[in-house]
This record gives structure tokens, sequence and C-alpha cells, in this order.
């Protein structure tokens, strides 16, 4: 089935090949990635600790979790991408295994059931698919000629939709669409053709009403309705988002200064360390200290994006596109929750919220970024 | 298959992918403007709305304290209430520059430094999360004055508060507070033992009862907190309420405790220390209980000053210490009667067994003379009655001797020696009614016929608490029958019901011998407490003791003159009246006495009080 590769010298291959490797190329650190994560998360420290109500708790936990993370990034950058392509399928498939057992056995808070215990120790077996599916979908179109073909296209969909279907059982609507974005992005990075993209569109806008009335869960329902009219419900769905808006607006441009919110310090603000930190950021840094933290994502999105541009196989690209666009997913869902642009679907702000495992999986996705940026380039022919 | 035709063209995918991912970028760039825009209209155009928004409108839960239920004594006077208290407060979030107001308000008024760390602890330590708002108490108990300074300066004291508060006030004063207790602030400590459950209801509460009645019925005289959900303005003032869940009250206590018995007795022992009980034979219920010296219980509700702490605690009276049910005293010969009973019941002595007193009593073999307390005897032929009436020792000594440690112990078991009475009021203490085993178990001897001698005059090892000897001699008046002592009548509009017991059997005619033998004690020629009996219009039944000091915590340190006073025999009575239909029992105890009449006079003063004023019917609490 799979055709002989046929390579073509690519003239920066070339290039890179005269130049001895430095260290840490050796080690496998993309030294500008890892100087906007280290930025990132010390900012973050910094608004959580406020967020917190300036106990040390948190800040333990999180400086924790956050040193696991990078040991999880540095780990994942010594892969081989050859070695990360050909397990991809068993790893997404132990994913899915996961997710299936979580609906038949898992523990819950809130009314929804997402964490798995073995062994007394607690996960979210979500967190793994969302890097499975990428690399799933990185390994299953990387090796078939691009653009995909409709069957592919079938298959890819497939993949993605199994998780992201068992995900919006358990019930929870935010992870579920970063992991179909997740998943889709893979596609149009792999050049899926325009005219498919225009027809999913379609029949996306033509698929709203039964979706609303079938699929949708009442509280998701009333998440979306909160989002257009939140003033209906002050004290109950709409406080979250009138508080936060009530929090960003009165911070100005120049913010209260730090641990002086008014809003996210006498706690007015729900969920403050969690999904609504970035209020307390915008209460207390103001409009600038949303900008200065924007450009932080933004450097660190447009290296992801450079060093999917220069990867060396479209298993390495699509996988280190995804990875990279999830990202930003993550930044956009959880800021336009946040400021009422979205309805509210329970995404935390990137490498800022409080929270272990998703703080450990996306460094983890960043040190598969790292393992393709500074993989050895093959001598072509 | 057309694409397995298809080759794959790296170059051609990378170039593919270039261009997809020039898209995605310029997306994510579109997608980020987009937030930006959000984020400058919600922080620069709308501002100005969402600032006040954040400065006016806020809503809050409060929660509402409810009222501390009241304690009434036995004719309804009140003995704990809840009076309307001024309190200074801050609310830190509005308070411009703390340092500057606080410098200011110490200016107005009078704010120790103790008061301003206790400030900085609550402000920096606070025992639990603060709510929004919740404003810091500074100073307490206000004066009208001082609220009209701050009033006057209110424009230059944002953030500063003056806050009426209900706060607990015995009008009793020192009259009750033993018994009653008092409540203070809740501590760390506190606040740990309890449940979550119990956490919920002391939000917006900060006392707890600390000892008394107030710490044993906490649960009842707290109720059930409420809240409410209010809109407030910047400044805190509650705009509206949205929603109200109104508190419980506690509810009120009604107590058998008659607060003019308990005057007359706390003036009767005329500033002496020393203790008195007094019980309702009927029902178990204490009519009186008196520990001398007491204290204002209401220096402790906001917070006791080190100052005063100290002078309290470190009092040589004691003050603090609670004689009518920590006290430990020996009995002496106040437990004669009952062993007198004891001996008749174990057919030891008769109505007519006489003992021939020369001033002494000596073991066989033995050359140590246990004394007589009156050095020339009580002469030849001393039976029963006079053994009582005179309280001759050497008859008892005699009986002890005969009777045996084990009889005796068993006994007075049965009147309750040695145990709790499970009174309704915390730290009560057992007392020491000895046996064999104790003996061997804490002191390592065997039982020696000299401690038995001893333990027959209520001496040597024996403890008892004035409790203790008033719930023995409504025992001995209600002619065995037991009935737990107990200070609440009525919880609410509950009539509680007593523990009652027969406890103690004994044949009529020995229970007859007994009791007239105690009367002929107030009433007889010989009686040692015949000086009792003038004037009386009804008859009285009772025994004296006097009973050697053996130091309950003397721990101070005393002149030499105080210490001599010290080393004084403790005078006890106990008692009951009317003789040939007892109503009221009384035990009293005046430490270092000496003359065992003094508390006689004391009993005769409640039994005065008791049945020729008190009697009227119970008062029902009138509100």
């Amino acid at each position: 089935m799979v055709q002989q590769d046929f390579q073509r010298r690519m003239p920066e291959a070339s290039r890179d090949l005269r130049k001895p490797m430095g260290v840490w190329q050796r080690i496998h650190i993309d030294v500008p990635l890892l100087l906007g994560l280290l930025a990132l998360t010390a900012f973050g420290l910094i608004v959580l600790y406020s967020a917190s109500g300036e106990t040390k708790y948190y800040i333990q936990r999180q400086t924790v979790f956050i040193s696991l993370g990078y040991v999880a990034m540095f780990t994942a950058a010594q892969f081989k991408m050859s070695f990360l392509q050909r397990w991809s399928p068993w790893f997404y498939l132990g994913g899915v295994g996961l997710l299936a057992l979580v609906l038949i056995m898992g523990s819950g808070a809130k009314g929804a059931q997402r964490w798995l215990s073995i062994g007394g120790f607690r996960f979210q077996p979500s967190e793994v698919i969302k890097l499975a599916v990428p690399m799933m979908v990185a390994s299953y179109l990387g090796v078939r000629v691009l653009p995909p073909s409709f069957k592919h296209i079938v298959v890819s969909l497939m993949i993605v939709g199994l998780p992201t279907v068992l995900i919006l059982e358990q019930p929870d609507l935010g992870t579920s669409l970063l992991i179909a974005a997740s998943g889709l992005i893979g596609l149009f990075f792999a050049g899926l053709r325009w005219r498919y993209i225009l027809g999913a569109a379609l029949l996306a806008l033509m698929s709203a009403w039964p979706m609303w009335q079938f699929v949708l869960r009442d509280y998701q329902k009333q998440r979306i309705l909160t989002m257009f009219n939140p003033e209906a419900d002050k004290l109950g769905a709409g406080w979250n988002i009138i508080q936060s808006k009530t929090a960003i607006g009165s911070g100005g441009v120049y913010g209260k200064g730090w641990m002086n919110g008014t809003q996210s310090q006498l706690n007015f603000l729900p969920e403050s360390h969690t999904d609504f930190i970035i209020a307390v950021l915008a209460e207390e840094f103001g409009l600038l200290g949303v900008l200065l933290l924007l450009l932080i994502y933004l450097f660190i999105l447009g290296r992801g994006l450079l060093i999917a541009a220069r990867a060396q196989s479209s298993f390495n690209r699509i996988l280190a596109g995804c990875i990279t666009f999830t990202f930003f997913v993550y930044i956009f869902v959880n800021i336009g929750m946040v400021t009422g642009l979205l309805p509210v679907v329970g995404v935390p702000l990137p490498l800022v919220s409080h929270g272990g495992t998703a703080l450990v999986t996306l460094l983890t996705g960043f040190g598969l970024l790292m393992a393709i940026s500074t993989e050895r380039r093959k001598v072509s022919i | 298959m057309s694409e397995h035709l298809r080759f794959k063209d790296h170059y051609n995918e990378a170039r593919i992918f270039f261009r997809r991912a020039i898209i995605v970028a310029a997306l994510i760039v579109a997608l980020i403007v987009v937030l930006i825009a959000r984020l400058y209209t919600l922080q620069v155009v709308e501002y100005e709305t969402y600032v006040t928004q954040s400065d006016r409108n806020r809503v809050q839960v409060q929660p509402l304290p409810p009222t501390r239920g009241l304690i009434y004594g036995r004719r309804g006077e009140l003995l704990a209430e809840n009076r309307p208290s001024y309190t200074l407060s801050i609310v830190k979030e509005q308070v411009g520059s703390l340092e500057s107001s606080l410098r200011l308000l110490r200016q107005l008024v009078d704010i120790s430094d103790d008061e301003l760390e206790d400030f900085y602890k609550r402000l920096k330590r606070p025992k639990r999360r603060r709510r929004p708002y919740e404003p810091i108490p500074l100073r307490y108990l206000l004066g009208e004055e001082e609220i009209a300074k701050i009033a006057v300066n209110e424009y230059r004291l944002k953030g500063v508060v003056v806050e009426a508060q209900l706060v607990r006030y015995y009008p009793q004063q020192d009259l009750f507070a033993h018994n009653v207790g008092y409540v203070g602030r809740i501590n760390e400590r506190e606040l740990k033992s309890l449940t979550p459950e119990e956490y919920a209801l002391y939000n917006g509460t900060d006392s707890i009862g600390k000892i008394g009645l107030e710490k044993q019925y906490e649960r009842l005289l707290l109720g059930d907190v409420g809240y409410q959900q209010v809109e407030t303005n910047a400044r805190g003032r509650v705009l509206r309420v949205l929603e109200r869940t109104d508190p419980t009250p506690g509810q009120n206590l009604q107590l058998f405790l008659d607060a003019q018995l308990q005057r007359k007795a706390y003036a009767a022992l005329g500033g002496r220390r020393g203790a008195v009980v007094a019980m309702e034979i009927e029902t178990g219920g204490v009519l009186a209980m008196v520990s001398a010296p007491s204290y204002d219980p209401n220096l402790f509700v906001t917070g006791i000053s080190y100052k005063n702490y100290r002078a309290l605690n470190e009092s040589p009276d004691l003050p603090l210490f609670n004689r009518a049910i920590q006290g430990g005293y020996p009995p002496g010969s106040t437990l004669k009667p009952m062993l007198a009973l004891g001996g008749l019941e174990a057919k030891i002595i008769d109505e007519h067994y006489s003992v021939r007193d020369p001033g002494f009593y000596q073991l066989e073999g033995e050359e140590r003379k246990y004394r007589d307390w009156k050095k020339r005897g009580h002469g030849h032929r001393i039976a029963l009655k006079q053994a009582v009436a005179q309280s001759c020792d050497v008859y008892y000594y005699d009986l002890a001797f005969r009777m045996g440690i084990d009889r005796m112990h068993d006994f007075g078991d049965k009147f309750g020696l040695g145990e709790r009475t499970g009174v309704d009021i915390p730290s009560e203490r057992s007392g020491l009614w000895p046996s064999r085993k104790w003996k061997r178990a804490v002191r390592g001897l065997p039982w020696f016929p000299g401690d038995s001698l001893n333990m027959g005059i209520g001496q040597g090892f024996v403890l008892t608490t004035p409790l203790q000897l008033a719930s023995m001699t409504a025992t001995l008046a209600s002619k065995g029958v037991h009935r737990q002592p107990r200070l609440v009548k009525k919880v609410g509009e509950q009539e509680l019901s007593d523990k009652a017991t027969k406890a103690v059997e004994a044949s009529e005619k020995n229970w007859s011998l007994v009791m007239e033998s105690m009367e002929e004690v107030v009433h007889g020629q010989r009686g040692t407490a015949k000086s009792i009996a003038r004037k009386a219009n009804f008859r009285m039944a009772g025994k004296t003791g006097t009973a050697q000091v053996v130091g309950i915590a003397q721990d101070a340190e005393y002149d030499s003159e105080a210490l001599a006073e010290r080393q004084r025999d403790h005078a006890l009575f106990v008692g009951y009246a009317p003789a040939e239909n007892p109503k009221i029992a009384v035990a009293v105890i005046v430490e270092n006495g000496e003359k065992s009449s003094l508390a006689a006079k004391v009993a005769r003063e409640i039994f005065d009080e008791y049945l020729l004023h008190g009697q009227l019917d119970n008062v029902e609490v009138g509100r």
C-alpha cells in the first residue's frame, strides 16, 4: 500500500547539515521555546499567588506540577520521532481504552465522570488522549499521499470522532472541543481541500438545530444561553461571567496592583485560581498585563509554528502543527469565555491556571515539539 | 485506484504545509486581535461602568447570628441576658491608610496596646477565612461619648464602623459566675474541635460557652444561624436584602437556682471563703450553689485583660475555683449520721449500744491515742442519739473499727461518695471515698485499722465536695431516695424530669433513729448546733463538722499571719428542714471557719429564706 518514499533534497536541510550539533541540540532542548515557557510559567505563578488568596498551598502544589511538567517535557524531547510514529496507534488505542474505562468505573466531581484511580493515583484519561489524538492523526496522515483523499479523510474523522464522543459522554464539552480541534487541524495542515472545508462548514450550520435539540445537555445549553444574556440570572449561571467581566473591566489599563484586585481578593470571583485566573491578571495588572501575557503566548505559538514548518517529515509537521494550534485553542477558548465572548466550557488558561494534569500534558506536548525541532537532519539523497 | 499511482511528494507536502501554517498563523493573529479588542472594550471603553460595578454594587451572603438563649432563675430572675453593645470595627477593604486611621482613632477613643495587638492578630492571621467587607473588631464596649466622637469625625474615618452587637451580660455579676459560667471569644482550639456542621453554626458568632451552664448547654443556648443575601454599596452599607433565612434563637433555660437564696447564702458567708449548696429534696434541683469568693463573669465576655486575669488567677483565695463541685474537703463529722445508719443496718450497734468516752480511743496493743474533739470526753454512757448530737468521736472510732473499711466503703458508696454526682455543669470532681483496693493501688500500702478510725470521723483520706455532701444529706432526708442534682429545670417550655433511684434500703426504725438524732443536733439540749434553733418556728435536722486542713491547692506564698489563719479547721454543716417533712437539704463549708456553728448559721439563714419567704410557687418565666 505505502509507496517507497521519494525523497527530494531540501535547500535548508543541506545547509543545516554543515553545522555541528550544539549542546542544546544534543540534549534536545529548543532554547527559544524553553525561554518562552519559563517566562510564562513564572508569570503564571505570580498571578496564581494573588488569585489563591496569598496562600502558599496552591503555589507549592503548582510548583511541584510545573517541575513535574518540565521533567515530562525533557523526557518527551528525548524520543526519536520514528519511534513515536510507530507507537502512536498503540498509544491512541490505550487512551481510548482508558476513556471507555472512565465511563464504566470513573469517579467525578460536580456531576461529571472524568477521573480514573489506579493504585491510589488519580488522573484524567482525557489528558492522555489530548496528545494521543494529534499523534494518531499525524501518524496516519503522515504516511499517506497528501492532500488526503476522501477515504483518508473519513478514517481521520473516525480517529478524531471516537474519543470526542467518549469525552462528550463524561460529559466534558470543553475537553471534547479541544480534542476535536486538535485532530481536525491535523487534517487542515495535511492539506485538506477547500471544497471539503466549505462543505463541512455548511453541514455544521445545518446541523446546529438538531445538535441543540438532541445532543447538548441542559447545563451546556444553559451555559450558551447565559453567555448571550448573563444578566438574566445574576446569582446563578450568570454570576461567573458578570463577576469576571467586572473584574477585568475594573482593572483598566494599568490594573489595581498585584494582590489588590478587589473582585478576586474578596472572593467575588469564582474559581479564581483555575479557569478564571485571567480575570485576576486583568484586574490586578490591567490591559498591559494581559498584553504582556498574550505577547508571551504569541512568541510560543510563533516558535511552535516555525518548528512545524521546518520539520522534516509530514508526521513531524502535522504533529507540531496540531500541538501548537491546540495550545492556541486553549488560550482563545479560555480568554474568550472569561471575557464573555464564548460560553463557559471549562478550559484552563494553559500553563497559568492551577491544575496538575493539564500542565503536565501541555509541557509534554512542548517536549514533543522540542524533539521535532532538535531532530538530527536526515542525510538526503 | 488512482491514489495508488500517486507518489508521496515530500517537497510538495512541505509546501502545502507551509501555506497552511501561514493561514493558521494569520488566523491565530486575527483571533488574538479579537481578544485584545474585547479586552480593550472591557478595560478601556467600558472601564467606568465596571469600576462602578466593582465599587458599588456587591452581592454578599451575610450570616445572621442567632440570639443566645436567656437563663432565668427559679423565680424568673434574669441570670444571663444579651445586651446591645457597640463595637468599633475596621473594614480593611475600605480604609485608605490603615496606619493613619488607627492613629486618628487612638486620639479619639481609648485603645490600649493590647487591643491594638489583638486587632493586628485578627487582621493578619484570621481564624477563618474572612468574608469580603467583613469588619474586624478593634474596640468593644464603646461608651456613648466615644460613639459621639467617632460620629463627628466620620468624614475622616473611611472604613471605620461602629456596630451594635448583642453581647452576653450577667446582671447578677459575681453571684452565679461558678454555675451559670460565662461565654468568651471562641479560640483556635475550640474552632478546631468543631465538626464542619458545628463550624458553620458559628458564622457570625464569635463567642462560645466556656464554663458552667453556658458550656454544658452550649448547643441549646446557641440556636441556629441564618443567612441573608444582600446588595451593599461601596461602604458596605446594605442597600437591599435579596434573600433571607431567619436564624433560630437559642433556647431559654430556667434553673432551680433562686437568686434571692443565692444572694442570702453568699451574704451569710460574710466574705469568708467557702461553699454552700442547697437542694430541693423533692426534685434534686439545686436551689443555691455558692462558691466564695467569686468574680464578675462579665469580665470574660469580650476578653479579659491580662492584668485582670492574672489578679484572679494568682489570688490565694482562688476565686476562679468552683469550691462547690471541685473542692475536695474532708467531711469531718458530717459523715456521722450516714455511718450510724450503716452501723445500725449492719447490726453493729443499736439504739441502746453505748461506749465509754474518756476523751480518747486506743486500739488494742497500740500506744497511739485517737483523741476526741472534747478533751475530757463525753462521759460514760454515750449511746447513738447523743453520739450524733454531741458528735462524740470515740463512739465513731469504735463503730468504724468494728464495722471495718469494706462495709463502711460499700455503705458510703450508696450515697454517691467518691463519684461525680452528674450535676449538669462541667468540671465536677469526684472527691475520694477510700477502699482497700484504692489504697493498695495508689499508695501501695495495705489498709490499717487506724485508717478506718480516721475515716469514721470523716478525716484521713476522705474527700468530698460540698455538692456531694448536699446530695448525701438529701438522700438521708428522703429516706434513701437519691435524686441526681441538677440546675436546669426547663429548657424552653419543656420541663426536665428528675432521675430518682431508691439508693439506700434501711428499716423504718433505723431511718427514724438517725433522723431523730440529727434533729437532736439542732434542737437537743447538748446539740452541737443548738445555737441556730433559737426563734425558729420550724424544726431542723443536721450535723456539724470540723475538718483539719489538708491544704487544697495551696501553691501561693503567704505571709505567716495569713498562713496561721489558713491552718485553722474548716467549719462544716449539713442539714435539712423542716425535720418532719424535709423540703430542702443544705451543705455548708466555711474554710478555716474553725467553729462549726459558723457554718450552721449560714444553713439557718438559708432555711429561713427558703421556708419563710422563698416557698412561693415557682414563678413562670415571664416575657
